[in-house]
């Protein structure tokens, strides 16, 4: 513990006198958007993200039913959709390596920013969202909060032990600043717009 | 369709029009529109192949002679070229995103202030962070300085029986030696981020904080690549060497006993570590491997959430004019048959936080944006600074760890101030850079020409009367001078560089005559 010892108390000889109060963050949404989803929707797409638009009549999981027809693997973590991968029974991480398609739901999304939140609750394996070659996210519209100051009120990043924003696919321009899909983690990320089971649609 | 899309930016401005590649077969297109996210370009560009130049030469603690380097990369005009012209495009995109928020100079004035704050109660931060990750099950250690963190590292691997390990990028693991000494000790290490693993595998350090290989052409990583991963050195195709980096890269992270990250924010009031990527190899090292190891500086506490906000929003819209990186990881606590450590680092921070004039540096959250908009930067290449931080934040942070051997860097700056005027956290950059001048002329750190050459500009500038003769003179001397006597040795700013035409009458002349006489 010496050196725990050392650092604070360089730090306690060396800290600057001076009065420095600590500001309070306002939730900067006074400008907010007529439609959250469309809003959402413009920012996820230009993130390099794919936004599966509802049908208006049939099943309206059939975007991801399409999506995933020809796939070999699906590791689904939602009641909607089965898999045939099941994510109870993986005990390493290392076994999602042959995943084609990882389906999960996101606990919520930031319209300022296209983002979704996956969290530890809803991938069960974490390395599921990042292993997979493909991510298709399922979001209920009524789970989108304004912008980043209401997102950082959500309960998820004092619960989970792991929680991360996904904007877009996993992305580089490392080599001349060309843009690329797919640099270590999924090639694509998709979202539907679509309710919680149990839960009657809002329109 | 082979029309190219509109880019919504028409009032850009190309630094070198002639890099406009007439093809842009390289884009991804989606309605119409081409992407830019992550850091990729506004505009397709495209360089002519050339050899790479390479950095600094380093010997021990002498002093880097950065000019010298600098002057290398700017004889490879393609490189400087397409170097100079994407950092540009970043500071442009940049520019976007701060006109798309209003808030944006109220979150600059609240970042500074959070980090202020933060630095001037840092113990008592950094003790409610450490209560709080233990709390979350999370191994917390304290490392003096480099040798410290690598030791404690190294003995977490060694407990867990561990050979391989995979990181994301870290600027703090560079400054510490981290990958050199891990080789010494017979632990493979793996970059698991795109510019980082080429800067890897080319044994070259990563030569801006945010894109590590922003110096090479894609014909310098086809080369490397062909030599390295066995890639074919005749195609320089973007998407096929990215491609072919991700699957060798893959099985090292499947096969790896651990994985390390960086930290780009520590939260004190949740104990959270969090980590900003666009390629997700930062969640790929953490949550493949059932061991992780965060290293952080210990300057990245953030009391709160609500603080947090206001970095997630400026840190990418920053360093890449992209509104968010592509992943904003949160490490509260070990997965499920997990196991995290926290390694917090000082080596040499708490000695900076006493420095009056130097402190505030420690606001930096390495975004990168000082070093896109600096035309020193841009045209020299990071790695003429001979050292782990380079351009405007470098200039200010490597000679307190080193003031003799970066002694030179400070002069490597036209003090425009465009570097302050962009940092998201409101360092004043450009004048503490000249605070280091002064700071080193009076350590006798400085070289003579430079020496005798600002003792004589400070006479000079303290005497308005005199100052005035002497500009006059010069104006007449310099438009009669030998070339010789101007461009030689001692004149750094000679080099590369034509002097301009000089005035036929000073301003000051200028105004006496023309306007004075109404007084």
């Amino acid at each position: 513990m010496s050196s725990r010892t050392d650092i604070l108390s360089l730090i306690r000889e060396n800290r600057p006198q001076v009065e420095r109060p600590l500001p309070d963050v306002q939730l900067f949404d006074g400008n907010a958007p007529a439609s959250l989803l469309s809003a959402f929707k413009e920012c996820l797409q230009r993130m390099g993200g794919v936004f599966l638009e509802p049908p208006g009549s049939g099943s309206p999981l059939a975007p991801v039913r399409e999506k995933i027809a020809g796939a070999k693997v699906v590791c689904s973590t939602v009641p909607e959709i089965v898999g045939n991968r099941d994510i109870d029974r993986i005990t390493a991480p290392q076994q999602l390596a042959d995943v084609d398609f990882a389906i999960v739901r996101a606990a919520f999304a930031v319209a300022e920013t296209g983002s979704v939140l996956l969290s530890d609750a809803q991938l069960h394996v974490n390395a599921l969202a990042y292993l997979a070659q493909h991510l298709i996210v399922l979001l209920d519209p009524a789970d989108i909060v304004v912008n980043i100051h209401h997102a950082y009120r959500r309960p998820e990043f004092r619960q989970a032990h792991y929680a991360c924003f996904h904007t877009g696919p996993s992305a580089t321009a490392d080599i001349e600043g060309v843009l690329i899909h797919g640099a270590q983690g999924v090639r694509s990320l998709s979202v539907l717009p679509i309710a919680r089971v149990g839960k009657r649609s809002a329109h | 369709m082979t029309t190219r899309p509109e880019t919504p930016q028409s009032r850009d401005v190309m630094l070198h029009p002639e890099l406009l590649a007439q093809d842009d077969r390289d884009a991804i297109v989606r309605g119409g529109r081409r992407l830019d996210h992550a850091g990729g370009t506004s505009k397709a560009l495209r360089a002519e192949p050339e050899k790479q130049p390479r950095g600094a030469r380093v010997h021990g603690s002498r002093p880097i002679d950065q000019v010298e380097a600098a002057a290398r990369f700017i004889a490879a005009p393609e490189h400087e070229k397409m170097h100079d012209e994407r950092l540009w495009d970043l500071r442009q995109k940049r520019d976007r995103e701060m006109h798309g928020m209003a808030e944006w100079e109220e979150l600059r004035a609240l970042a500074s202030s959070i980090k202020e704050h933060t630095l001037v109660h840092l113990d008592e931060y950094l003790k409610q962070f450490e209560a709080n990750a233990r709390a979350n099950g999370v191994h917390v250690h304290w490392a003096k300085d480099a040798t410290e963190h690598n030791h404690i590292v190294h003995r977490i691997l060694d407990d867990h029986g561990v050979k391989s390990l995979i990181k994301s990028k870290s600027m703090l693991t560079e400054e510490c030696g981290f990958r050199p000494y891990m080789a010494g000790v017979g632990i493979n290490v793996i970059e698991t981020d795109l510019g980082e693993r080429i800067q890897q595998l080319d044994n070259e350090d990563p030569s801006h904080v945010v894109v590590p290989a922003v110096h090479k052409l894609r014909t310098d990583v086809a080369q490397v690549f062909a030599r390295t991963i066995g890639t074919d050195p005749d195609n320089d195709d973007v998407h096929y060497l990215a491609e072919a980096q991700r699957e060798s890269n893959r099985p090292l992270i499947l096969e790896a006993d651990a994985g390390m990250t960086g930290c780009n924010f520590a939260v004190a009031e949740t104990g959270s570590v969090v980590v900003c990527t666009n390629e997700g190899n930062a969640d790929l090292s953490a949550n493949v491997p059932k061991l992780h190891i965060a290293s952080a500086g210990i300057e990245k506490i953030i009391p709160r959430l609500e603080h947090l906000t206001v970095f997630v929003r400026m840190l990418s819209r920053s360093a890449l004019g992209s509104p968010m990186t592509q992943y904003t990881s949160h490490f509260r606590g070990p997965r499920q048959g997990g196991e995290m450590h926290i390694v917090l680092v000082d080596n040499g921070r708490s000695a900076r936080l006493g420095m009056s004039e130097f402190w505030t540096s420690l606001k930096c959250i390495r975004c990168g944006a000082c070093m896109n908009t600096c035309p020193v930067y841009r045209r020299s290449g990071g790695l003429s600074y001979g050292a782990t931080y380079s351009g405007p934040i470098g200039l200010i942070i490597d000679p307190t760890y080193d003031a003799r051997k970066y002694s030179n860097l400070p002069f490597s700056s036209t003090l425009n101030g465009s570097c302050t005027n962009v940092c998201p956290v409101k360092i004043n950059i450009h004048e503490q850079i000249y605070a280091w001048r002064r700071e080193l002329v009076k350590r006798h750190d400085v070289p003579f020409a430079k020496k005798a050459a600002m003792k004589a500009a400070g006479e000079l500038l303290s005497r308005p009367a005199l100052y005035r003769a002497a500009i006059a003179a010069t104006d007449v001397a310099l438009a009669h001078l030998p070339r010789f006597v101007i461009y030689n040795g001692l004149n750094a700013w000679g080099k590369h560089r034509e002097v301009p035409e000089p005035p036929r009458q000073t301003f000051h002349s200028w105004y006496q005559t023309n306007r004075g006489a109404k007084r």
